[in-house]
């Protein structure tokens, strides 16, 4: 049976076939994943296993390296506060106290009705907002205990559009047409010399010369 | 005029000359409309009338310097490719995670068609098969950008099959990662791209061009590298290196976080503009907030050694700063107060290291927990007197012999040049002894006294609080 919709399985397969090597898609297919369920869940990795030429224990060892992969459930979104050195000049451990206290859990833990996690995050790359946070990777800038507040509020209160449920990233998928693809093969089907690299050999026309075999 | 954009939050324009913010202004500068309304993909039609090694050549001549930390050429870094070994792959580096770096989100987010542009020209040049946009995973906004971005460019002929006619092909794959400031080494980068763990390769050889992806040559440039590139093709490396030092032609971006007025990411001249410009000028910081005095700052990301007063008047050239002790890496810079603890902001900087070492290198592994541990410790007011030496220890072990270190007149002491030497696979582990040595050297006084509180505890106290476990921050 499989784990994936027939939906995501279709997204699964077209995002393989934009990779020379199956195992490449092995990321973006943990995170459809996590899309499809706000966690990686076991059955997840052994379809993503199956999918790309993997054994479920590959699948694992590559996942967990990466922190934005959860193994267990977690909030349905996830407060990720910034308290890396510009953020914590200006406040970001003082706004992570803050968080703790008005959702009632620790770094690390989720509020008991299942709808934030809170964590002490690194550098989120908006060093000259701080304190700043994401929550499901959308970010908020110079937030203050009130905005805080009233960001949770927004929050319970559906009122938060721009923050889709955890494990959404971008809500635009690539996607190419197939007369469009240039062609993805792998890398022993594509040892030839590309054809335009013979404008150096001498000015011919585009599209004259012919690859040749290496 | 300097001002804020408000669509643009962070980014200021200081009014200077633009090769990469060009369409900040604009509130829909991500769109294909917008691009081509504003000289879009003409960059790219110029190099498809020259030959690749024209184009090569013309990235070469205009010495563009990586972006990304390093401030390696990117003409030469081409240039490593084996003749003939195809298939040649291109792996952006959108990784971006360094401590107080941001600019390629920036670029990514509001202006992904020159990125893909500029892709498209080193495809070109080199004869790559593919290009890989890698894009760091927290960054949803830029991945939603780039892919509409790639989706609306496929469309209309500019990046696919018989790219404008010609008989120039390659996909742009958009690919993007999972919380791993290590992947943004080069060789990581690779590894997590094949579906791997994110951890560095054993070098030699240095450079993925020799064996990358898959085992073929690959380069690897930075977002903001590659992104220059459309302006150079149009413009030509003459006008390119009107602007900036000889050394460091062009701008680049630079990110100024902390204590100032005004922080803000600008795109400044290379080599040209100095530290008290950027923190006191009123096109950019307008000075350190309250007016209080500047205590030190972090010149390069959070790998950098600090900077103190005295190295105010040094220009953001990179070779001048690697004489004086430090370097430009990033273009991140953090600009501490003199309220600011040189323990604690120490400290915050090593204990990301001990989050993010990848655990390949021994020294690192455990020397970046060590030195967390033993900061952890002597800002609890629990350090012992020869924690000083310790943590000096530890950082000998994984950086051996004398660290990089800004001149400290008042001691008497002259800089130590960068970079680091390093008993580990990457630059991961040195960067860690960046902050400890940067302090320790200049503000010893402040370890002491802290270390001093710590004689009235009884012995066997201390010992139960510093137990694992019980020391790490909330």
């Amino acid at each position: 049976m499989s784990y994936f919709t027939p939906d995501n399985l279709a997204i699964a397969d077209e995002i393989i076939s934009r990779y020379p090597v199956a195992k490449s898609a092995l990321i973006p297919l943990l995170h459809l994943a996590q899309e499809q369920e706000g966690w990686v869940t076991d059955a997840a990795m052994r379809q993503i296993a199956e999918l790309t030429d993997t054994t479920p224990a590959e699948v694992k060892g590559t996942g967990s390296f990466y922190e934005m992969f959860k193994f267990h459930p977690v909030g349905k979104y996830m407060v990720n506060v910034c308290t890396n050195l510009s953020c914590q000049l200006l406040g970001g451990e003082e706004l992570l106290a803050h968080a703790e206290k008005t959702l009632g859990v620790k770094a690390g833990g989720t509020t008991a009705d299942g709808m934030f996690t809170i964590e002490d995050v690194e550098c989120i790359a908006a060093c000259t907002e701080a304190p700043c946070l994401q929550v499901n990777y959308r970010y908020r800038l110079r937030v203050t205990d009130e905005d805080f507040d009233d960001l949770i509020d927004d929050i319970r209160n559906s009122r938060a559009d721009d923050i889709p449920e955890h494990g959404t990233l971008g809500r635009v998928r690539q996607h190419i047409p197939v007369d469009a693809m240039a062609g993805i093969v792998p890398p022993e089907q594509a040892n030839v010399r590309p054809v335009w690299l013979a404008r150096n050999d001498e000015p011919a026309p585009a599209g004259a010369a012919e690859g040749e075999e290496v | 005029m300097s001002h804020s954009v408000p669509h643009a939050p962070g980014y200021v324009d200081n009014g200077g000359p633009k090769i990469v913010t060009s369409r900040f202004e604009h509130g829909d500068s991500f769109t294909l409309d917008r691009y081509e309304a504003t000289d879009g993909y003409q960059g790219l039609r110029r190099a498809l009338d020259r030959t690749p090694a024209e184009v090569h050549d013309e990235v070469r001549e205009a010495t563009v310097l990586g972006r990304g930390g390093a401030g390696f050429p990117a003409g030469v870094k081409w240039g490593f490719m084996p003749p003939g070994k195809f298939p040649y792959y291109l792996v952006v580096n959108g990784d971006e995670s360094e401590p107080g770096t941001y600019k390629d989100r920036l670029l990514m987010e509001r202006d992904p068609h020159q990125l893909i542009e500029g892709c498209l020209i080193t495809c070109y040049a080199l004869g790559l098969a593919q290009c890989f946009l890698y894009v760091r995973g927290e960054m949803a906004l830029a991945q939603e950008r780039i892919a509409q971005a790639l989706n609306d460019a496929y469309a209309e002929g500019y990046v696919g099959k018989n790219i404008l006619g010609t008989d120039f092909s390659v996909d742009i794959t958009l690919t993007w990662g999972a919380g791993a400031y290590i992947v943004g080494e080069e060789t990581a980068l690779i590894e997590s791209l094949e579906g791997n763990r994110g951890m560095p390769r054993l070098k030699p050889p240095y450079f993925p061009a020799a064996i990358g992806l898959y085992g073929q040559p690959t380069i690897v440039n930075n977002v903001e590298t590659l992104s220059n590139l459309p302006w150079l093709m149009m413009n030509g490396a003459e006008a390119y290196k009107q602007f900036g030092s000889e050394a460091s032609p062009g701008t680049r971006m630079v990110a100024v976080s902390g204590h100032v007025k005004r922080p803000g990411v600008y795109e400044i001249e290379q080599g040209v503009t100095t530290f008290r410009d950027l923190f006191y000028g009123d096109d950019f910081c307008q000075g350190i907030r309250e007016d209080n005095g500047l205590k030190m700052f972090v010149p390069g990301g959070g790998s950098a050694p600090w900077f103190f007063p005295e190295q105010l008047d040094v220009p953001l050239e990179g070779r001048v700063v690697s004489g004086e002790g430090s370097m430009l890496g990033s273009g991140a810079i953090i600009v501490m107060d003199e309220t600011t603890d040189a323990v604690k902001a120490a400290l915050r900087l090593v204990r990301f290291y001990a989050r993010e070492s990848c655990g390949k290198c021994t020294p690192c592994r455990e020397g970046t927990t060590w030195e967390e541990r033993v900061l952890q410790r002597i800002l609890d007011g629990e350090g012992r007197p020869s924690d000083i030496d310790m943590l000096l220890d530890i950082a000998d072990n994984i950086s051996p012999g004398p660290y990089p270190v800004a001149a400290d007149p008042n001691q008497g002491l002259a800089a130590v040049p960068f970079p680091p030497k390093q008993t580990t696979i990457c630059p991961l582990g040195p960067s860690s002894v960046a902050p400890i040595t940067s302090t320790i050297r200049r503000f010893r006084h402040e370890y002491e006294a802290k270390i001093t509180k710590r004689d009235s505890i009884p012995v066997s106290a201390a010992l139960m609080s510093s137990a694992p476990g019980n020391s790490e921050a909330g």
